[in-house]
């Protein structure tokens, strides 16, 4: 006997059966058809641009700068797309980052690295941010601490541990290769920029397609029910806080090769823009449903804006204030959609 | 001579109806409440009585019915309403703030102050009035209610109630946390309430308790009110019991064959213990058997089988699946080995909401169609749709959200779940809560078939009737001792309510 639910149906806004999907439906619950309002979001920002900077905007090369500035943010922004959709926080990226600037850049590495191989001081960083990453996970699986509290502690000891190896003294680069690298590029296109694409798509191909994505998932959406079906929540956790930390490192990697010093101040506040990118692209911060796509677009969003800005010279200020006015937006349009979701009591 | 047989009507319900998204929780129920009496309501688990307290708090409205307070025709619109009309409320879990002195507690929400500034020196003055009327005048107002024990807490919940001009409190088994000593204290306390006229409604399943305290008691059952103001002297169990528990709806289940005797044991759980929860439960179930655990909601019988699934860890005992022993505390370990739960709470334990129907039936297993850790969400939809057909569940489409179906196919994805993982023992806990009776009927039959094919089942349930028709045998539980183990079509339901009620003391 088939039943129905005692409830007229909700209102179902998750993607429509496929037996009943028109090339139109098809297309809007497809990656762009999800994130059609930051597409459109972002479409009003560039024309924005355009009519207030004109060609000085609307150049390529300014394109290129604008995705450049958000590659370094973008690649941390992907680490931190999986901690929220998996129901956590890790506050502590930025300080991370500086932290594996520096130790990457300590006189000891950077000699091994003339020796060897420049490459050496990409895994030090690498290696400092998936070992924070590691300390987080274990702190907040296995010691039970809140991820706000487990990963501010390491937002303060990251940053502290930075300075007293550094002694508050930026590290200038000498490895000469790794400083050539960065300032080369491949197809005419800056290597920050193919490291945040590269990124973003091994981010997106983890989080939609491997059984690491779908744990992630439901991690975030039901903590309990994915214990209880026997998945091994507190060994993932780790892996997601190695998976921030291993996003930070190579985003210390980035700013190196960007900057060519290492200095304990790299990365101020940026988990502060990496969490505003990331709900602003429609990840919940409660967990459960998170793009990277919807994250991508999101960075992209803060950067063209701070890119307009600049070209009309306006304060940092003002770019402050509507940051702010934009991220109230997009999480009340979010709380609208979920409201519209299936919620059953 | 009853209490308060000349006293007035305090407070009269006639034929109060509330239902909830179509499901009828209350279909008429009447009640009568003397000043100065205690009366008694009973019902089983589900019968609709927590409805009804919410009711009479404010916290819903009735559908239908009419609610006169002493004597006028009246509506309770709220629970701040409800406690200006004097009627307090003591929830099982009891709302005192655990932060908070004894004196702030009882005050909270009505503090006495000029100009915001707290008149501290007459709260305590008054708290201390208050405590001494309910024989506790020991307790200093200044001493943080987190120190106190439940049964000290239920005092300052009862002080809080006096401190407004409350005629009527309402009681949801205050017993069910104290012992006998501070049963006792309560007792008296509820004495010395009634003897300045307040009454009482006292929810208790412990019959010997009504017996001592009540003076009539309301028999609910099936959202109806089944006898309304029976005087508790001269109502022998025997007529109370059959009001709790006599049909209207009758479920069909399914014949059992029973089980050969040359079956294998698949579970064996041997002096498994949780401390302060249950002790010394010893059981095995052999394959195709399904063995039920009848016991009320708070005897342990959801904990022992979380525990059997080593979502809780024992503090003493083996479990055993197939002759190998299962890892203490480890979920992981229970679902290799081929146990399988269906939690109590389906949504906030059980399912991803948000979550298309096949990732949940696959949440398990996801991982065996996987190559290098790549999903094959194709094999997954096409394992999802056998089920789908298999279960008969609706609507039949496998990327609709778990969240939008309703409580029986919700339980089918759980089953579907365990089925595509292949498994051996498979613990169900309230298998049909929230499923109408068609669905149950459809439950209960794939319970059967599930046995029939070999699988050990362990069912769980609140209604006893379901218990007993689904088992082919009956372990009763109370306050986490198992009190008898028995085939099922050796007991009836009579026998095991009487073993709860009864025993539960004993």
């Amino acid at each position: 006997m088939s039943e129905q639910a005692p409830t007229p149906a909700p209102a179902v806004v998750t993607a429509a059966s496929p037996e009943a999907a028109s090339p139109l439906r098809r297309f809007l619950s497809g990656g762009v058809g999800r994130n059609l309002g930051l597409v459109i979001a972002l479409l009003l920002i560039v024309a924005a641009g355009a009519i207030t900077a004109g060609d000085r905007f609307l150049d390529v090369n300014n394109f290129f700068t604008i995705i450049r500035f958000a590659s370094i943010i973008g690649v941390i922004s992907i680490g931190m797309t999986f901690v929220i959709t998996a129901g956590g926080i890790d506050l502590s990226v930025g300080s991370v980052m500086g932290l594996s600037t520096i130790v990457a850049t300590i006189a000891g590495v950077q000699a091994a690295a003339d020796q060897s191989s420049w490459l050496l001081m990409v895994l030090v960083a690498m290696a400092v941010g998936a070992a924070a990453g590691f300390v987080n996970g274990v702190v907040i699986a296995y010691g039970r601490v809140v991820p706000f509290m487990a990963t501010l502690a390491m937002l303060v000891a990251a940053r502290g541990l930075a300075e007293l190896i550094s002694n508050k003294q930026t590290l200038i680069i000498n490895v000469t290769p790794f400083k050539d690298f960065f300032r080369g590029d491949l197809l005419g296109i800056d290597w920050l920029i193919w490291i945040f694409a590269i990124a973003a798509a091994i981010g997106w191909f983890l989080l939609s397609r491997t059984t690491f994505g779908r744990r992630t998932v439901a991690l975030g959406g039901n903590f309990e029910a994915a214990r209880l079906a026997g998945l091994r929540v507190k060994r993932h956790t780790v892996m997601l806080y190695v998976l921030a930390g291993l996003a930070a490192g190579i985003a210390g990697v980035m700013m190196l090769g960007r900057t060519g010093v290492g200095t304990s101040t790299h990365g101020q506040l940026y988990e502060l823009d990496a969490i505003a990118a990331v709900v602003v692209g429609g990840t919940l911060l409660i967990g459960g449903r998170g793009t990277i796509m919807g994250t991508v677009l999101g960075v992209l969003i803060f950067s063209t804006l701070t890119n307009v800005f600049t070209q009309n010279n306006l304060s940092t200020s003002v770019q402050a204030v509507v940051k702010g006015a934009i991220i109230v937006i997009a999480v009340l349009l979010q709380q609208r959609f979920a409201a519209r979701g299936v919620r059953s009591t | 001579m009853v209490k308060g047989d000349s006293a007035p009507s305090l407070l009269a319900m006639r034929g109060i109806t509330k239902s909830f998204a179509g499901v009828h929780a209350l279909r008429g129920v009447d009640l009568d409440v003397r000043a100065g009496e205690v009366h008694c309501i009973l019902g089983q688990n589900g019968a609709g009585k927590s409805t009804l307290i919410k009711i009479l708090s404010g916290a819903y409205q009735p559908d239908a019915g009419e609610i006169d307070w002493q004597g006028e025709r009246t509506i309770i619109p709220s629970p701040v309403a409800a406690l200006d009309m004097g009627i307090a409320t003591m929830y099982q879990e009891l709302d005192v703030v655990d932060g908070l002195t004894i004196a702030e507690n009882i005050f909270l929400g009505h503090e006495r102050s000029t100009a915001g500034v707290l008149h501290t020196g007459a709260a305590h003055r008054r708290t201390r009035e208050l405590l001494a009327r309910l024989g506790h005048g020991d307790l200093s107002p200044s001493r943080e209610v987190g120190t106190l024990s439940a049964a000290n807490k239920q005092i300052v919940s009862m002080a809080r109630a006096l401190s407004r001009d409350t005629r009527l409190i309402i009681m949801d088994e205050p017993s069910a946390v104290l012992d006998a000593q501070e049963v006792k204290n309560l007792f008296r306390v509820v004495d010395e309430l009634t003897s300045q006229g307040i009454a009482v409604i006292y929810i208790s399943h412990r019959l010997e308790e009504i017996r001592q305290i009540g003076d009539r008691i309301t028999v609910i059952k099936d959202g109806q009110s089944m006898a309304s103001g029976l005087p508790v002297e001269g109502t022998p169990t025997s007529e109370l019991i059959k009001l709790m528990t006599g049909r209207t709806v009758e479920h069909v289940f399914p014949p059992r064959p029973g089980v050969p005797a040359s079956a294998p044991v698949v579970l064996d759980v041997q002096g498994l213990a949780l401390r302060g929860t249950f002790d010394e439960v010893s059981f095995q179930v052999r394959a195709g058997e399904v063995v039920g655990l009848a016991g009320l909601v708070g005897s342990g019988r959801s904990e022992i089988l979380e525990t059997i699934y080593g979502a809780r860890k024992a503090t003493s005992g083996t479990v055993a699946v197939n002759g190998r022993m299962l890892r203490p505390g480890s979920v992981r370990a229970a679902v290799n080995s081929g146990v399988g739960l269906s939690p109590e709470e389906r949504k906030s334990q059980g399912l991803l909401l948000e979550e298309p129907v096949f990732k949940n039936v696959t949440l398990s297993s996801f991982g065996r169609w996987a190559r290098a850790s790549v999903l094959n969400e194709r094999r997954e939809r096409t394992i999802a749709r056998e089920q789908i057909d298999a279960l008969e569940l609706r609507p039949g489409d496998p990327d609709r959200a778990a969240g939008a179906l309703s409580g029986g196919n919700q339980q089918k994805i759980l089953l579907a779940r365990w089925l595509v993982h292949g498994t051996t023992v498979l613990l169900l806990d309230e298998p049909t809560r929230g499923v109408d009776v068609g669905a149950r009927t459809e439950i209960y039959a794939l319970i059967r078939r599930l046995a029939d094919a070999g699988t050990a089942i362990v069912v769980v349930s609140s209604e006893i009737q379901e218990v007993l028709g689904l088992s082919d045998r009956v372990m009763v539980i109370a306050e986490g001792r198992v009190l008898q183990t028995t085939a099922a079509s050796d007991i009836d339901e009579h026998r095991v309510l009487d073993l709860i009620m009864e025993g539960v003391a004993a």
